[in-house]
């Protein structure tokens, strides 16, 4: 276990493909920064990988402040024996308070195993990372400057604040697009360190036959507008009218999953609980009943119109313009409008 | 030769028919109002533990940890094929969070021994698919999660094709190997109405007065154990030996915003989509 230590550094595991930094990572660094500040610590990146060099620019111009370079060609390819190896190693050396993981494919394989050798506590899909206090409800012992670590629980119907006081460091996974990604600030300096890795061979136990890399091809998070469907749609070809209405306000087509489960439109197109985050100026639902699994997922968009012919659906409590009507009407008049004004 | 396999089956409440009066005042969910089941994913890695046996050869262990109710689970895993049953409870593992949990099941299955083992990629309940890679940490195994497919087993190692974020991957590691199993791997079979009959009245030691060996003779047999029988470290479980703890728990409520209605007509759409360019929703 590594030891409670108040005056640890706030850490980020980063994630890179190529020469880019992944997005969750620098949207951590940014929240890792805040986190940082309230507790008068340094943000510290971690990058494991075989060709590294110049990631650190990125990752300090972000917000870090040290970033252990951890370079050596057996970290090529990720796995969980060589990483965790690695990360336990420097974890150990440094003692940080915090760990933060994206809660990606690569993140979730890793960070509940470093965390079983540590020993420490971890939490998996935060919303919400802050400092605070807690009060042991069993010895009335308060522990101040603590993560609280807010995730959904039972099927997004509950939000728990989760928290580790004694056996650090406090590890938390967060899902891309959840916390804002920081500015940047080109002039920031930050110190590079280079951590020698110990690894042999015998630390890749797995071997990776093949694989499939694709690119995402929907900037969901990134974009303006997102249109929205979902199984009240019924069909792929009535999807086409959410296309027309996104390619008219120049946005991009989200769904729900029950429309991703009946073939309308591909998975990566799925927001909510399970799916990806977003936060546009405009968020346009239709068809779509308004689970919780799919409000936390969108509900902090700007500005969102819902449109279902029920006039109870929960998704008008989280509407700013309410639509009673049916989408096959609604959406031609919406496209009518938008073409006449530009 | 013949793989020994064990499968992590959990009791879960079905949180997917969650509705506003399952929910107490204080953010808690009364799981007396929902129906509890095998947890969703656990039944795509008991059907890849009894792909294994047919193709491969091997025995499957169905294993959880939970209330004394959670033989249920345990009831149906038999009746779908498994070859035996275990069920850990003890009153000293609550409170106990993922690591300990962990604990807990590393040592039960050290107990029977396993080639591979197989849990669902995450429970939806806790919904943390943490459990799978501590375990294979504490019985020092490879893991694969989110496994997608099963390739090929042979005396020394596994494969199989893992599904991740960005397309998938297929991989070879060695055993013994944990596999954490998403539900893309496989259609669960349902098990043939004559075992479903048998298997009602497979019960647990502790719930049987005749003879147990009768029981385990016609395969009847849940075995129970506590955490003593299986040498649980008693520091590292429970509420105290678990590192994460509830600070608090909220329902979720939705904040109230100020909605306009919008009649379905071409002037109230027109008005809407005037005032969003306004106020540059719309660009
Ligand atoms: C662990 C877990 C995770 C989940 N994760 C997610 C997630 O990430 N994302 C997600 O979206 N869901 C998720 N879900 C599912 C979620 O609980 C809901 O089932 C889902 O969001 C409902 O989708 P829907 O609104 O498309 O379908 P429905 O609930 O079936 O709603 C369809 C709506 O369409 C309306 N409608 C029908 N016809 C018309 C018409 N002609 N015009 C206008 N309106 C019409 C109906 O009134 C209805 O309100 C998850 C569930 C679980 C258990
Ligand atoms: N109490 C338990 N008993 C048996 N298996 C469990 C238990 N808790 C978790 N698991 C297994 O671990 C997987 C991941 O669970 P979780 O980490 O809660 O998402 C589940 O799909 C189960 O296979």
């Amino acid at each position: 276990m590594v030891d409670v230590n108040k005056k640890g550094d706030v850490w980020v595991f980063v994630e890179s493909l190529g020469s880019k930094v992944e997005d969750t990572s620098l949207e951590l660094v940014g929240k890792a920064r805040e986190l940082a500040d309230e507790l008068g610590v340094q943000v510290g990146a971690v990058v494991l990988g075989s060709e590294i060099a110049g990631l650190d620019e990125r990752l300090i111009c972000c917000g870090g402040d040290k970033v252990y370079m951890c370079q050596d060609p057996l970290l090529a390819h990720y796995q969980v024996s060589s990483y965790s190896k690695v990360l336990c190693d420097i974890a150990n050396e440094y003692n940080p308070s915090i760990i933060l993981f994206g809660a990606t494919s690569v993140g979730r394989d890793l960070a509940p195993r470093v965390a079983a050798r540590l020993g420490a506590g971890l939490s998996a899909d935060c919303t919400d990372l802050q400092i605070g206090s807690h009060k042991d409800s069993v010895t009335g012992k308060t522990y101040d400057d603590i993560l609280l670590q807010i995730c959904p629980a039972f099927g997004g119907n509950v939000i728990a604040t989760i928290i580790n006081f004694d056996k650090w460091p406090q590890m938390a996974t967060v899902r891309e697009g959840v916390m804002k990604m920081p500015e940047l600030d080109r002039n920031r300096k930050g110190e590079t360190i280079k951590h020698t890795v110990n690894l042999s061979k015998e630390d890749l136990v797995v071997e990776i036959l093949d694989e499939l890399v694709t690119e995402k091809t929907v900037d969901l998070k990134g974009s303006d507008v997102v249109v929205a469907g979902g199984a009240g749609i019924g069909s792929k070809e009535n999807f086409k009218l959410l296309w027309d209405l996104a390619n008219a306000l120049g946005g991009v087509v989200g769904a729900t999953r029950p429309a991703v489960d009946l073939g309308y439109i591909s998975e990566e197109h799925m927001i909510g609980a399970t799916g990806v985050t977003v936060r546009p100026s405009l968020y346009i639902a239709a068809g779509i009943s308004g689970a919780l699994q799919h409000q936390t997922g969108m509900w902090d968009s700007k500005k969102i119109i819902a449109i279902n012919t029920d006039p109870d659906a929960a998704i008008f409590d989280v509407a700013h313009y309410k639509i009673v009507g049916d989408f096959n009407e609604v959406i031609p008049m919406m496209i009518k409008a938008i073409k006449a004004k530009c | 030769m013949s793989y020994k396999c064990v499968v992590l089956i959990k009791q879960v409440p079905d949180t997917r028919a969650i509705t506003g009066d399952a929910m107490n005042e204080d953010g808690t969910v009364n799981r007396s109002k929902l129906a509890s089941i095998p947890n969703p994913d656990d039944l795509h890695a008991l059907e890849v533990a009894l792909e294994i046996k047919e193709k491969f050869g091997a025995t499957v262990t169905a294993i959880s940890m939970g209330l004394p109710e959670a033989a249920q689970v345990l009831r149906e895993a038999l009746y779908r094929g498994a070859d035996d049953a275990i069920l850990v409870t003890d009153r000293r593992c609550a409170g106990s969070d993922t690591l300990a949990t962990s604990h807990i099941l590393s040592c039960a299955i050290k107990k029977v021994g396993a080639d591979i083992v197989l849990c669902g990629r995450h429970s939806i309940d806790g919904e943390t698919a943490q459990v799978g890679p501590q375990i294979a940490e504490f019985i020092d195994a490879a893991q694969l999660t989110c496994v997608g497919e099963l390739k090929d087993v042979d005396k020394n190692s596994i494969t199989v094709r893992r599904v991740l974020d960005n397309g998938w991957q297929d991989a070879k590691a060695p055993l013994p190997c944990l596999l954490s199993v998403t539900d893309q791997a496989n259609e669960p079979r349902v098990g043939a109405a004559t075992r479903l009959m048998k298997y009602k009245n497979a019960t647990t030691s502790a719930n049987y007065d005749g003879d147990v060996n009768e029981l385990r003779e016609k395969n009847l047999l849940i075995e129970q154990y506590d955490l003593d029988q299986i040498g649980v470290d008693l520091s590292r479980i429970g509420f105290n030996g678990s590192p994460t703890k509830i600070n608090r728990t909220q329902k979720v409520i939705l904040e109230a915003k100020e909605v306009k209605e919008i009649s379905p007509t071409q002037e109230g759409i027109s008005a809407m989509v005037k005032e969003l360019i306004e106020d540059h929703s719309i660009n």
